[in-house]
This record gives structure tokens, C-alpha cells and sequence, in this order.
């Protein structure tokens, strides 16, 4: 029981939390924008999308790595779209990057929307359950699904921090440093995908971790990335165990989505951050 | 006099620092260069005085279908402060941001340190020049010295690194931000943040100085002090090329002045000779005058005023005979204008 099934839940939501919290980490280190997160700009939702047409599809073509794949396809499509998207002269506004975020996001939802539409009931109990964002179903083989993509991205993610920082100062001062802009954006498109695929792959959408955890950090301990993405990644797996705990106990004997408890928790937050943003900016024209 | 014992002391700290581990040899044919192992990066020595850092060589650059530039050639050596001049939109920006390759080459070219700059990678070319933005941005809110700190990151893994310390140090007393180092780089005023993204320039210590507007956001102080730095960089042999609006700190404190008008250069030489009456009038589309300084002799430029502040048309050449008449008494002119 306790090797079975709470020890893979633990490790489950270790690697979800260091995934999301890098991941969002980083994302707000390659957009320069405090605001980006993987669930509200919709990468998470471009994941899903990916994960959901793997289970309506039936598809099996990488064995138990097939869900986590399709994941990372979708997920590296719609981080690089909205990138692209969102991205006026080397910089993010923030009223661009939340609108993308929204129309991402409904996109997403519809492509969801379809396949459960087309998927038999079986099908849409296994993606509706997943879509409210739960690790209840925490087995060692997901564990192994995931681990490659997340240790991957967690483990290059480090090696990119002191060019973040550099990145801050705006894309040409950057350059003017020595930093391949280009590359760098590249690269960490590719280890933001990496790691919100992990993350979304076993426990579907889970938001606002990696808004919450990289902006406690900040407040608590300066913005410098050496410390803030590994630092992100530790308190993310600390943040999730708890909300996993919270969810399997506040409500007992029946469990919350810890989707729906981070949501809860994450939204008010993230609306305190936007009022905060605004007023510093003065509006948002 | 004060200028050149300052350079003087400011060269043997300079070249104290720079020498340190392993010592660069020089030939004595231009910059010879020096390989490390990491990253491929090759390390400058020192300029010989006078070596041009940066050449544009019949430079054009389009913006969309705006033709900004057309025919640009200039060299910024070693030793020298250049000064862009020139009024808005005369393509002063435009040609500081080709030489620092951010803006492509439509045809002709930009060399720093004698090769093209497309064929400096990124790593290489941040050892040899350094670049002050117009306006300086910071996405997160890091500490004036995590700031100035970011200067010193090209030399990570070269021996240069261990004077990051120095040099940050050194860059910090100059800009005169040492007394907020601790705070938010986001709570600073506009002069001071100014002064923050000098420091950070400073403290890289390239070879090649691109400084765009440095003096746009300072008061009196700063602005002298932001010049007396170019001169003393220039003196210890660096290249500064230095975009400003004021053309008194250019007269005082540029060795050479290129003016630029309509995306060429109208003149190019030392400003006492490249400033005068005629040739600022029209590309100012302003009648100025030149005056020597009564004490120092240093070219001023003063735009020419009527008394009740009426706005004084002659944008061809009426400053030659305006300025008969306005240079005997200093502000009180002889004849009342309509």
C-alpha cells in the first residue's frame, strides 16, 4: 500500500511541482514579464490538448511514453505560437501576452471539447477526471512516463540562469553581453515544453504554481535566476506535496482536484498581481 | 592641463588591472589576439593608439522603406571620443546601432576590430565593444550592483574575471552610484538609472564605447561627469563614440564631431572647425552662432534668440549677418526684430 500507492503519489507530485515551478520560472525570465505562467498564457492547455487526442485517439505508438510525447508536441507548438504571437519589439506587454493567454486557452479548450465530444464514455471519464488536475491516480509506471521529460528539463534548466539574468536587461543589451538571443529563446522554449509537458502529461492542468512560487521568491530573496529557477523548482515540489496532502485530506473520506485547490488559491493572487502591475505601470495602455 | 594628469593616472590603474595573469603580448601590427579555451573566445588586447575599433565603410541602412542612412563612412579609433551630432531623425541612433550590430547593413559595412561584424560571434564581440542603450530597461527588480555586475559577465571564464570585483567597483565610483548599490534598480529616478546603465558599461571595459544619449536624463553634473569619463576612457585608449544633443559638451569634450543630416555626414572633423554658423543653421534648420568661450577660447554654440522669444526664421543662412549684429553685446542685441 504505502510502496504502491502513496510513495509514487509523493514522487508524482515532487516532479509536477519542480516542473511547474521551473517552468514558470523560466518563462518569466524568457518573456520578461512577471505575469507568464504556463497555465495562464494556455502552454498548459496546448499540452492538454496534445495528452487529450492521445487518450480519445487510443494512440500507443511510444508505449507508456505516448501520452507524455504527444504532450510535448502540442506543448512546444503552442509555447513557440504564442511566443511569437505575444512578442512586439523584443518585449512582452502584458495586456498582449494575457489576451493571447485567453485565446490560447479557448482554443484549446475547443480541440479538448472535441475529442471528448468524439470519445466514448470510458474515454471521457479518463479525460475529465484528468482535466481538473489530480495526481489520485499516481502509479510508478506514470512516474516513469514523466521522469525523462522532467529530469531533463530540470536538470538543463540551471545552466540558463545567468544568461536570464542578463536577458532582463531587454534582448539587444543582452546581446551586447555576449548572449545568443536567439539560441538562448530557443533553448528555453524547449526545456519550458519539456517541463510543462511532464507536468501535464500525468496530472493534467494544475495552475498558477508556477505563478505563485517564482513571485514568493522573488519577494523573498531578490530575482536573480542562479537562485530562482533551482530555487523555484525545490519549493514547487514542496508547494504540490502540500497541496496534494490538503486535497486528499480537507475533505475526507472524499478528495479534492488539487487542479481546483491550486486554482482557488492561485487566482486570487494572480488578480492581486495584475492590480499591482497596472499600478505601477499606470494603466495598461 | 587637469585632463591630461587625470587620463595619466587613470592609464597606469588601467593597464595595471588589465595585465594581470596572462599577459596579452603585443606586436607591433595592430591587435594581436589571445586564445582561451573556453568558449571559444578570443581575448583583445589592448588597442594601439590610434588602431580604428569600429569603420563604417559606405554604410547603408534601410528601415522598412525609410533609407536612414546613405553612405555613412567613419572610423572611431583608439584614444579618440567621437561625437554623433545632428538633429532628430538625422540617423545619429541609427548609425550608433549599426556599429554595435544590432541594425544589419543594407550594403556597405561595419568593421570592429577590423573584421566585419557579422563574423564576430556574440561571446567575441562583447569582449570588444560595449553599448549604452538610449533608455535603460529592467524586466525584475535587481540591485544596482547585481546590475553593474551584469557588465562583467563577457569575461566569465577568461582570466579578466578576477578583476570583476575591481571592476564593478571602479564603474560604480565613477557613475557616482555607489551610495544606492543596495537598492532596486526599479526605485531609482531616470538620471539615476542612467547613470546605473553607464556604470554597467563601464565596468564590461571594452575596448569600444557606444554611448547613445549618455547625458539625456542628467543634470549639470552628471552630464560634465558622464564627458569626463568618455575623456578619461579615451585617454587610457579606449574608443568612445558618444551620441549628443548638446553641442557645447561636444565642443568641450569631443575630439572629433561628425554631423549628421538626412542620413549622411554633413562634416566630420575636430569641432572647432566642424562647428560653425553656416553649417549648424542649416542642419538645424536654426540659426546659431558660435562664439569662443571668452576665457577659454572653446567653441559655444548658442541658437540665436530674439529678445520677446519670437521664433527667428532663417533656416538657409541668415546667421551670418544675424549673428554681426547679436555678437557685440552678449544678449542684448542693437536691433529691435519686428
Amino acid at each position: 500500500m504505502l510502496w504502491n500507492v502513496r510513495l509514487p503519489r509523493v514522487v508524482l507530485a515532487l516532479l509536477v511541482g519542480a516542473s511547474l515551478g521551473c517552468a514558470g520560472a523560466l518563462m518569466q525570465g524568457v518573456f520578461g514579464n512577471p505575469l507568464a505562467e504556463p497555465g495562464v498564457i494556455g502552454i498548459s492547455a496546448g499540452a492538454a490538448v496534445g495528452a487529450v487526442a492521445a487518450i480519445g485517439l487510443g494512440l500507443s505508438f511510444l508505449g507508456n511514453w505516448t501520452i507524455t510525447a504527444c504532450a510535448f508536441v502540442a506543448g512546444l507548438v503552442t509555447v513557440s505560437a504564442v511566443y511569437l504571437l505575444s512578442r512586439n519589439g523584443g518585449k512582452t506587454e502584458v495586456v498582449t501576452l494575457i489576451l493571447t493567454g485567453i485565446a490560447v486557452n479557448a482554443f484549446a479548450g475547443a480541440l479538448i471539447g472535441l475529442f471528448v465530444f468524439f470519445a466514448d464514455s470510458g474515454q471521457v471519464n479518463q479525460i475529465t477526471f484528468w482535466q481538473l488536475g489530480s495526481l489520485a491516480q499516481a502509479t510508478w509506471p506514470k512516474v516513469l512516463a514523466v521522469l525523462p521529460c522532467a529530469v531533463a528539463g530540470l536538470l538543463v534548466a540551471p545552466f540558463y540562469a545567468r544568461r536570464l539574468d542578463l536577458l532582463s536587461l531587454g534582448e539587444r543589451p543582452a546581446r551586447h553581453l555576449g548572449v545568443d538571443v536567439e539560441r538562448l529563446r530557443l533553448a528555453l522554449i524547449l526545456v519550458v515544453a519539456l517541463l510543462t509537458a511532464a507536468a501535464v502529461a500525468v496530472a493534467g492542468v494544475i495552475t498558477f504554481v508556477g505563478l505563485l512560487v517564482p513571485h514568493l521568491l522573488r519577494m523573498a530573496n531578490g530575482p536573480g535566476h542562479r537562485f530562482l529557477v533551482p530555487g523555484s523548482a525545490l519549493a514547487g515540489a514542496v508547494v504540490l506535496v502540500a497541496g496534494d496532502l490538503a486535497a486528499r485530506t480537507l475533505a475526507q473520506p472524499a478528495e479534492l482536484p488539487l487542479g481546483v485547490l491550486t486554482a482557488l488559491i492561485g487566482s486570487p493572487f494572480f488578480f492581486w498581481l495584475l492590480r499591482r502591475t497596472r499600478r505601477k505601470q499606470g494603466g495598461w495602455a | 592641463m587637469t585632463r591630461t594628469t587625470a587620463a595619466t593616472t587613470r592609464t597606469t590603474t588601467r593597464t595595471t588591472t588589465l595585465t594581470r595573469p596572462p599577459t596579452p603580448t603585443r606586436t607591433p601590427t595592430g591587435p594581436l589576439t589571445r586564445l582561451f579555451t573556453r568558449g571559444r573566445r578570443t581575448v583583445p588586447s589592448r588597442p594601439a593608439p590610434g588602431a580604428a575599433l569600429a569603420e563604417a565603410v559606405d554604410l547603408h541602412v534601410r528601415l522598412g522603406q525609410h533609407e536612414v542612412l546613405a553612405g555613412i563612412r567613419l572610423t572611431a579609433r583608439a584614444g579618440e571620443v567621437l561625437a554623433l551630432v545632428g538633429p532628430n531623425g538625422a540617423g545619429k541612433s541609427t548609425l550608433l546601432g549599426a556599429l554595435a550590430a544590432d541594425l544589419p547593413a543594407t550594403s556597405g559595412e561595419v568593421r570592429v576590430d577590423g573584421r566585419p561584424v557579422g563574423d564576430w560571434s556574440a561571446p567575441d564581440l562583447a569582449l570588444r565593444r560595449s553599448v549604452l542603450p538610449q533608455s535603460a530597461a529592467l524586466s525584475f527588480p535587481f540591485p544596482v550592483e547585481d546590475v553593474v555586475r551584469m557588465g562583467r559577465a563577457p569575461w566569465a571564464g577568461t582570466p579578466f574575471a578576477d578583476a570583476d570585483e575591481e571592476a564593478v567597483a571602479t564603474a560604480m565610483a565613477a557613475a557616482e552610484v555607489t551610495a544606492f548599490a543596495a537598492r532596486p534598480f526599479s526605485a531609482l529616478s531616470g538620471g539615476e538609472r542612467a547613470r546605473v546603465a553607464l556604470a554597467r558599461v563601464l565596468a564590461q571595459r571594452a575596448p569600444l564605447l557606444l554611448l547613445d544619449e549618455p547625458t539625456a536624463a542628467l543634470d549639470l553634473r552628471h552630464q560634465e561627469l558622464v564627458l569626463r569619463i568618455c575623456r578619461e576612457r579615451a585617454a587610457a585608449g579606449d574608443a568612445v563614440v558618444v551620441v549628443l544633443h548638446d553641442l557645447g559638451l561636444a565642443a568641450a569634450y569631443a575630439d572629433r564631431a561628425a554631423v549628421l543630416h538626412g542620413g549622411r555626414i554633413a562634416a566630420d572633423g575636430p569641432p572647432a572647425e566642424v562647428f560653425e554658423d553656416a553649417l549648424l543653421s542649416r542642419v538645424y534648420r536654426q540659426p546659431v552662432e558660435v562664439l569662443p568661450h571668452p576665457r577659454t577660447g572653446a567653441p559655444l554654440v548658442v541658437p540665436v534668440r530674439t529678445p520677446d522669444g519670437a521664433p527667428n526664421h532663417a533656416p538657409n543662412h541668415a546667421p551670418n549677418h544675424t549673428s554681426a549684429h547679436t555678437s557685440d553685446g552678449p544678449g542684448i542685441p542693437d536691433v529691435t526684430p519686428i
